[in-house]
Order: structure tokens, then C-alpha cells, then sequence
């Protein structure tokens, strides 16, 4: 758990550089930056990645837990060495308050992916029934001529309902960006209502 | 993203009473709160409201008009960084604010505080592709600090306010306000807070005592201890600071390009020049320090070569203002973030007193090593070639060494910074980070209107100096007295001596047949003056500097000399090469 180590005390405990120097394997993140609600700030937080050539596999933006903040949770697959130098980058933004980054096992992650499918193919037997049940799907609509599916879940999960649902014919896929929160007791927010604590003194 | 907030939200600010105006008089009245005394720009359609309050305000606003936009970036930029206040360019929407940009990456990369306005086509054309519109705001985004459109003039205040605080704050940088033609019309009620502070910025860490604390114990028990410093000394007016830690430390110093000037070039301990052209010793000895100390600098490729063979022998304690350059390019032992100034005065409290006298000679051997295989000969050449290095000899000479340096971009600039003394702070203005060709002429103007008190010597190369070669109109308009220095090698020297060096000679263009600059110079009404022999150079240079106003000075020197020492790309420090 390198990013425990450098994460959790990084302004105050030692790094061991040794380590993760020789940490080049990428690995997935989760990068969260809690930011002021500007026009532009989503193209200058996508420069930083687009200037090291990293490549974002998906960007939210929703509000936060703090009234007049923003969010933004930021999923990349790279290593340890480069997050921590872009999660800085971030944070650097004038209207970033505050930036921080976890691997998978730190983070409470969910996807949500919709499935098209013809109402044709549901009425051709109880299979997909008893496939949407099996994955803890539900039937988000049922028009005359589509059906619309939900589920949410990680990623393997998603893409597994949609290899079953496959060979009934999908007329449209989509999966939305990553959104999670740390396991920490207090995620960043509580630094953030900090500093906004400090801003209003 | 959706909804569009005012920026009041993020900004404390109690508007006091209101005065009736249109925004383009709000911004001047702006500039004028703000002690703007000179602005320089280029008119065109959709800044011209702001070019007609101007008019109003022609006594207390100078408006030094360039003959290209990049030009007056430029100038901006010298006169930001030889006075310290903020620079402030006005230029057109569409082709007017892209030929800023190449400015304002210079300045983003160098830390130079400038605010920028720019027009804008009117808000009820944008995103039509109207004539001359072009998406300043996501152009810039990359090369600022922070950017900002305004679309209504009521934003005005708030948004220039901010501006200026962004720009001169913290890490100092390029601020560009985009202004649409409509808002500049618009009446409405103004009035004017300057901006302190910002929820979401931090403009310097909170200094931690504890790791100054750790800095000192590491310092104190150093036996071999080295301090590299750059342009933080300088932005952060902590050269006293600095002289007091090193004095008492008695820790050899050498400076970044950027931070030079900020410790007179005579002082006992300073030892030279870091990176590719710099001097042998600090290169070399980089590699044999204990423990390094860098203060206000960023570790540039240009300074460390290969940091996989960059003193990794070393503990390294890093001074600086900006968290993101901690650990960015070499990790560090012990990071002190906080201000310089901050930081090395609770420094020199726990430092104790101590001298490493056998150290520093180990810095003057490679001197006089380096004196003897590479400088004597630059600086008293034996060959009836006229050299770089004689020529700022002779400046240093006659100036004393208390005279501003501006440079280009080139071997001109090695030369010059490695060779100029200097006597105070402030006094080297070049283009450190990006590299820009066409920097030093108008630099170079805006540093003599900048401190009209000091002499300016802007040293260009040919190459640099075609570039922005229109602003000698600029000089003839505004009579700025700025000395311009020409060394006339007819090539792009740097290029070819790379061509030379690691491209077997083969000389693709790079050789330059040039004008007649005598005659160009003539042409734009400066006087000017050609040197061929080394017997006319002595005079010349005394005419050149003495001279009461801008002067325009040839000097014709070896088509082929080299600057050496050099680290050659992709080589480690130690692997310097004088030869």
C-alpha cells in the first residue's frame, strides 16, 4: 500500500523515494479534487493530464457534501509517481481547494450502465428475466418496442451482464464514469470544510 | 458544470460607493488603483473601447504602443522583471491575443507576474466564428496561472482584482482577462476592492518549523554542504536573507540562469554557474556535495542533465514556494515550503556558524582549470577573432557591472550571463524556461522604461534579433535608452554548434545571410556603430554605453566559436566537458 504511505502523511512523513521509484507499474486510481464552480476549470484540470499524455478513462463532476463546491472524481490506470505529481498539479489550480488520490482497495467505487435491448427479445421466453434477476438488475423502463436495463456495480460486473445480454441483440450501451468515496473516516471534504472555515474567519 | 457563477462567491469583497461608467473606463480606473503607470499593447476592434478611455488618461497611463504584439508581451515581461511591479499588455481579440501567447508561456514558465486584457468580439457573437474570434480563454489555459472572460461589465472589478492579486501572489505568474466588445461599452455602477485572499488559494504554505529545524541539523553536520539557488531568492526580495545564511554557513553557491544576479557575482562564495553552459566546478562537484541545498529553483533539465546521475550521493534540502516542485524532478530529503524569504530567516536562527574553507577550494581549482582550458581565451582571445566573451568584458569594464543584462536566446546568452558582472539584484532579464528567440530586443525595452535610472544592455544574437527586429520603431517612439548589443556571428550559433558537435557538421540552415544591420538601424533613426577589429572594439563599447540614449552596436565576431563547458544533452553533471 504505497499510497497509504505517501498519501496519508505526505507534507509531514518521510517518503521513501527507494520504493517508489521502483513502483512503475501502473496501477488504477481514483483522483478526487474538491473545486470552486467555474466555467473552464474542467479543460484546465484535462490539460494537466493531456500535457503527460495520460489518458482519463472517466471524469465526474457532480456537487459535493459542501453546499457551492464541486467535485470532480477522476479515474486513470498509471503509476504511483506520476498520480502524485499530477494530483499536485491539480491542487496547484487556483480554484482547486483541495486534490487527493486513492488506489482501489482505498476508495468505495460504483458504475451505473444502461442496456437497449428490443422488447421483442424479452417476450421470446424468460431468460433475460432471469438474467437481470441473477444480476441484480432491474427494468429501468418497458416501451413497446425497447426495454431499458440498469445496473450498477464495478466495472467486471456491468460488462458481465452485458456479455450475457449480448447474444439477445443490445441496441445501445452505455456505462458512466467512476464515482466513489474514500474509506477513510473523513475523506479530504473535512480538510476542505477547513479551509473554508479558515476563509470565513 | 452547468450553472455559471458570478466569481463574488469566492471572493471577500465589500464594494464601497458606486460611480455610473462604461467597463472600459472601470478598467482604466482599475489600472490606476492598482498603480499601473505603464501598459503596453496594440490596438484593434474589440479592445478599442479600452484604447479610448486610455486616451483620457494619457498623463498618469503610459502606453508604449509595439510594433507586434509579442513585442509588447515582451516588454511587459522586462519591465516586470526589472522593477517587480506587474505587467500589464493590452492586445485585440483573435490574432492580437494569439500572438501574446508565446509571451505568456515565457512568463508562466519563468514566473513573471503579468495580467493581460484582451478583447473579445461582442457576447452575442461568441462561438460564431465572427471575425477575428478566437477562443482566447482555452488558447491560454495551459500558459496561465489563471484566466478569466468577462461577458458583463458589473465582472469587471471583481475579475481584474483578482487578476492582479493571482499575478503578483505566491509563485508569480500570467493572469489573461478576456473582455467581450460589449462589456467594455456597458454601463454600470463601479466600484473597486483590490483582492487579498481567495478561499481556494494558498499563495504560500505555512512555513513548518519542525523541517527548517531538520534543514539545520542536516546543514549543521554537513561536511561538504552546497546551496544551488534560483529565481526564488529574487521574487521573494530575500537576497539579504540569502547573503546572511551563506555568510554564516560559509556554503559555496551557485546559481540557476534565473537566479542570477540575485548574489553579486564578486561575493567569496559564489561560485558560478549551474547546468549545461555553466561553470566546471558547480557542475562537477554537484556529484561530491553531502548535502544539497536548493533555494527558490526548480531543477530544470537544463541544470541537472541526467538526474539519474545527479547527486545521488547527496541529502537534499529544498526551499521552495510551489508544493507541485517538490520531489517533481529530484526527491527531497527535507522540503522547507514556504516563502524564501520566510524560510531562510528562521533558517539563520538554527544555522550555526562555520566555514568549509577546503571545500570551496576544491571550487576554485575547477576555476582555475576551467580559467585555463576555456575562459583566458574567451575573455583575451590569442586569435585575431573577435570573441563574445571580450565584449562583455569590456561592458563589464565600463559599467562596473552595475548595468541591467538583457539577453536573447543563443550562445550570446550563455556567453553573456556567464561572463556579466553584476553588483545588484534584478539585473539579468532573459528567457530562462522556454527559450524564446525574440525576447531580448523588446525585453529589453521594457526593462530601460521599467528603471529609467539604470543602464539596460540587451544582448542579441542575429538570429533573435530578426525576430522581433520591428520593435527598434518602438525604441525611436518611446526614446527608450536602451543599449542594443549585436553579436554578429552570421549563424544561429547554438544549433550549430550542436550540428557541429553531435550532427557531423552538417550545417543545415543555419547559416545566415543577413541585412545590413547598419543600415536597418539607420533606417529606424538610432545611432549605431559597426566593430570588425579588435582594435575599435575598447571605444566603441565606451561610446556604446555612454552614450545619453538607445544605441545600436555591432560587433562581428568568430563565425564558429563554441560555448563550453558544456554537459552534453543526456549526459549526467559530472560528465562535463571543457574541451
Amino acid at each position: 500500500m504505497y499510497s497509504q504511505w505517501f498519501r496519508v502523511d505526505r507534507e509531514s512523513q518521510k517518503l521513501d523515494w527507494s520504493d517508489l521509484m521502483n513502483t512503475s507499474d501502473k496501477q488504477e486510481f481514483t483522483i478526487t479534487a474538491y473545486t470552486e464552480n467555474h466555467v473552464g476549470l474542467l479543460h484546465r484540470i484535462t490539460i494537466i493530464f493531456t500535457k503527460r499524455k495520460i489518458n482519463i478513462e472517466s471524469l465526474t463532476t457532480s456537487e459535493s457534501e459542501t453546499e457551492g463546491i464541486h467535485r470532480f472524481t477522476i479515474a486513470v490506470t498509471e503509476t504511483l509517481d506520476q498520480v502524485i505529481k499530477v494530483v499536485k498539479q491539480i491542487e496547484k489550480q487556483v480554484e482547486v481547494l483541495k486534490a487527493d488520490y486513492y488506489t482501489k482497495k482505498e476508495v468505495v467505487q460504483q458504475e451505473l450502465a444502461l442496456y437497449k435491448i428490443s422488447t421483442k427479445s424479452l417476450t421470446n421466453g424468460l431468460e433475460i428475466e432471469r438474467i437481470v434477476r441473477e444480476h441484480n438488475a432491474r427494468f429501468l423502463t418497458i416501451e413497446e418496442h425497447f426495454v431499458v436495463i440498469e445496473k450498477s456495480g464495478f466495472r467486471r460486473e456491468t460488462k458481465a451482464l452485458f456479455d450475457e445480454l449480448k447474444p439477445y441483440g443490445i441496441n445501445e450501451f452505455v456505462r458512466s464514469g467512476r464515482i466513489a468515496v474514500s474509506r477513510q473516516r473523513d475523506g479530504i471534504g473535512k480538510d476542505v470544510e477547513k479551509l473554508l472555515a479558515e476563509a470565513e474567519a | 458544470m452547468g450553472t455559471v457563477e458570478t466569481i463574488e462567491q469566492s471572493t471577500k469583497q465589500k464594494p464601497k460607493t458606486t460611480k455610473r461608467m462604461t467597463g472600459a473606463e472601470a478598467i482604466v480606473q482599475i489600472l490606476l488603483q492598482e498603480n499601473v503607470d505603464m501598459a503596453f499593447g496594440y490596438p484593434g476592434g474589440a479592445i478599442m473601447p479600452v484604447y479610448d478611455a486610455l486616451y483620457d488618461h494619457q498623463d498618469s497611463i503610459h502606453h508604449v504602443l509595439s510594433r507586434h504584439e509579442q513585442g509588447a508581451i515582451h516588454m511587459a515581461q522586462g519591465y516586470a522583471r526589472a522593477n517587480g511591479k506587474v505587467g500589464v499588455c493590452l492586445a485585440t481579440s483573435g490574432p492580437g491575443a494569439t500572438n501574446l501567447i508565446t509571451g505568456i508561456a515565457d512568463a508562466q514558465i519563468d514566473s513573471t507576474p503579468l495580467v493581460c486584457i484582451t478583447g473579445q468580439v461582442p457576447s452575442s457573437l461568441l462561438g460564431s466564428d465572427a471575425f477575428q474570434e478566437c477562443d482566447v480563454l482555452g488558447i491560454s489555459m495551459p500558459v496561465t496561472k489563471w484566466n478569466f472572460q468577462i461577458t458583463k461589465a458589473e465582472e469587471i472589478p471583481q475579475a481584474l482584482a483578482k487578476a492582479f492579486y493571482l499575478a503578483r501572489s505566491g509563485r508569480p505568474g500570467p493572469v489573461v482577462i478576456d473582455i467581450t466588445k460589449d462589456a467594455q461599452f456597458e454601463e454600470f455602477d463601479f466600484a473597486y476592492e483590490p483582492c487579498t485572499s481567495l478561499r481556494s488559494y494558498k499563495p504560500k504554505p505555512k512555513l513548518d518549523m519542525s523541517k527548517v529545524a531538520e534543514a539545520a541539523e542536516l546543514i549543521n553536520n554537513a561536511e561538504r554542504p552546497y546551496v544551488l539557488f534560483g529565481q526564488g531568492v529574487i521574487l521573494a526580495n530575500a537576497e539579504k536573507e540569502f547573503k546572511q545564511f551563506i555568510e554564516k554557513t560559509g556554503i559555496p553557491s551557485a546559481w540557476t540562469i534565473m537566479g542570477l544576479s540575485a548574489l553579486e557575482t564578486d561575493h567569496p562564495l559564489n561560485v558560478g554557474m549551474l547546468g549545461m553552459h555553466g561553470n566546471y566546478g558547480p557542475n562537477l562537484l554537484t556529484n561530491e556535495c553531502d548535502v544539497l541545498i536548493a533555494v527558490g529553483m526548480r531543477f530544470d533539465d537544463r541544470v541537472t542533465g541526467n538526474l539519474d546521475k545527479y547527486a545521488k550521493q547527496a541529502k537534499v534540502i529544498h526551499l521552495e514556494i510551489d508544493p507541485a516542485e517538490i520531489d517533481k524532478n529530484v526527491p527531497a530529503d527535507v522540503p522547507v515550503l514556504g516563502d524564501a524569504k520566510e524560510s531562510l530567516t528562521e533558517l539563520n536562527k538554527l544555522v550555526k556558524p562555520n566555514s568549509h574553507e577546503e571545500w570551496l577550494q576544491r571550487f576554485r581549482d575547477c576555476d582555475q582549470e576551467e580559467w585555463d582550458k576555456v575562459i583566458d581565451e574567451e575573455l583575451h582571445p590569442k586569435s585575431d577573432v573577435l570573441s563574445m566573451g571580450e565584449v562583455i568584458r569590456h561592458i563589464n569594464d565600463v559599467t562596473g557591472g552595475d548595468h541591467i543584462l538583457v539577453t536573447d536566446v543563443g550562445q550570446h546568452q550563455m556567453v553573456a550571463c556567464r561572463y556579466t558582472k553584476f553588483t545588484q539584484s534584478k539585473s539579468n532579464i532573459t528567457s530562462g524556461g522556454l527559450g524564446t528567440m525574440g525576447f531580448g530586443l523588446p525585453a529589453g525595452i521594457g526593462a530601460a522604461l521599467g528603471a529609467p535610472d539604470r543602464t539596460v544592455v540587451a544582448v542579441v544574437g542575429d538570429g533573435g534579433l530578426q525576430m522581433t527586429i520591428q520593435e527598434l520603431a518602438t525604441i525611436y517612439q518611446t526614446k527608450a535608452k536602451v543599449k542594443v548589443l549585436l553579436l554578429n556571428n552570421e549563424f544561429l550559433g547554438m544549433v550549430r554548434q550542436w550540428q557541429q558537435l553531435f550532427f557531423e557538421k552538417r550545417y543545415s540552415s543555419t547559416e545566415l545571410i543577413n541585412p545590413d544591420f547598419q543600415q536597418l538601424a539607420k533606417g529606424f533613426y538610432i545611432p549605431t556603430a559597426k566593430v570588425t577589429e579588435r582594435e575599435n572594439l575598447k571605444g566603441a563599447i565606451e561610446e556604446f554605453i555612454n552614450y545619453d540614449g538607445s544605441y545600436f552596436l555591432e560587433v562581428m565576431v568568430g563565425k564558429e566559436n563554441n560555448v563550453f563547458p558544456m554537459v552534453p544533452s543526456g549526459s549526467g553533471v559530472a560528465e562535463i566537458r571543457l574541451e
